[in-house]
């Protein structure tokens, strides 16, 4: 589903029944009810220790594929005809069996990822999900006003650059490709990789600067 | 209690996959979850981390493994389960029962809205 920000709202797709829990998602949550039933876990101590990691795993497996659909136009070509085969030959394949799409900013166009519901990122690319993409104000207001929402995170953008808000899925996950920077042509992909960070594959960023990195 | 030694402790879990900087590293969420309420009931003394290291063993050498270890959190909720089953804290069926209510509960979830163990009973 695709939100534009000129409020046109695309709802040609059936949501009814998108929701799914793997056998091991359902079963973590039933450890996790029974836990809490007993008063042996607090679910926001839980939240608390899953958070002191979620900085420590980088988003590595989407780096690499941005820094390859730079260096290499053909991956390029691929990754936008199908994200999902073009991901999996890195060896990145989720295990739900989800389609990927990768969508590219452009000198006109930036776009957003967004979901409404915490379960939908793209993590076999970009790790566990921020805090503040899993919260209520993110959900809600990077669809109805993206441009506040990027100035947040100090991402300012020409009046006449488009924005794109794409509302994953259960069934499909966004990936952006952010612009390549000026200024790069000598690099190779491991170097283009340290300019890639993980809010720039979400939307809420953009690629650094050489001069930014290290 | 020093939760950091705790989480040092829990870091010597045979086999556990880490990251190039020793951190554990998780394919999905569900496994930093898992990884994390076991951290969390060894912290608050539950069990020791000799018990749930022998439990976890026996699941990780268990015949049928995956050859690229990709299952190691399954081992590792399995161990989990039946530890606390073991200590009486639930049964087998409970959580099985448990389990399906939450698949229900997916399922009959809308998307855009949270997944919440009532929304079982709207099937």
């Amino acid at each position: 589903m695709q939100h534009d920000d000129d409020h046109h709202h695309d709802h040609d797709h059936d949501h009814e029944h998108d929701n799914r829990f793997s056998e091991m998602q359902a079963r973590v949550r039933a450890l996790e009810t029974v836990l809490t039933q007993k008063g042996l876990i607090d679910p926001a101590a839980i939240d608390a220790i899953v958070e002191t990691y979620e900085t420590k795993i980088g988003p590595r497996n989407g780096v690499r594929v941005v820094a390859k659909a730079w260096t290499e136009p053909d991956f390029a070509e691929w990754l936008k005809r199908d994200a999902t085969a073009a991901i999996a030959s890195l060896g990145y394949t989720g295990r739900q069996g989800e389609h990927m799409r990768a969508v590219f900013n452009t000198s006109d166009t930036h776009n957003l990822i967004v979901c409404t519901l915490c379960s939908c990122y793209p993590w076999t690319v970009l790790g566990l999900p921020p805090v503040w993409y899993k919260a209520p104000p993110y959900r809600a207001r990077a669809v109805i006003d993206p441009r506040g929402v990027l100035a947040e995170f100090g991402v300012t953008l020409p009046e006449t650059m488009k924005i794109r808000v794409w509302d994953s899925t259960a069934e499909l996950r966004y990936l952006v490709i952010p612009e390549r920077p000026d200024g790069t042509e000598d690099l190779d992909a491991a170097q283009l990789a340290d300019l890639v960070t993980r809010d720039a594959m979400i939307g809420t960023g953009l690629a650094r600067l050489p001069e930014m990195a290290r | 209690m020093n939760a950091h030694d705790t989480k040092s402790l829990l870091i010597l879990s045979p086999g556990l996959p880490k990251s190039r900087e020793g951190e554990p590293a998780f394919a999905e969420p569900w496994q930093a979850e898992a990884f994390a309420m076991t951290v969390h009931l060894h912290e608050r003394g539950v069990f020791s981390w000799s018990e749930w290291a022998e439990v976890l063993s026996q699941e990780l050498y268990k015949p049928g493994r995956r050859a690229d270890a990709a299952d190691y959190y399954d081992c590792w909720v399995a161990a989990l389960s039946r530890l606390i089953t073991e200590l009486s804290i639930t049964s087998t069926a409970n959580l099985e029962m448990l389990t399906r209510k939450w698949q229900h509960a997916a399922e009959a979830t809308p998307h855009g809205k949270p997944i919440r163990m009532e929304n079982a009973s709207n099937l």
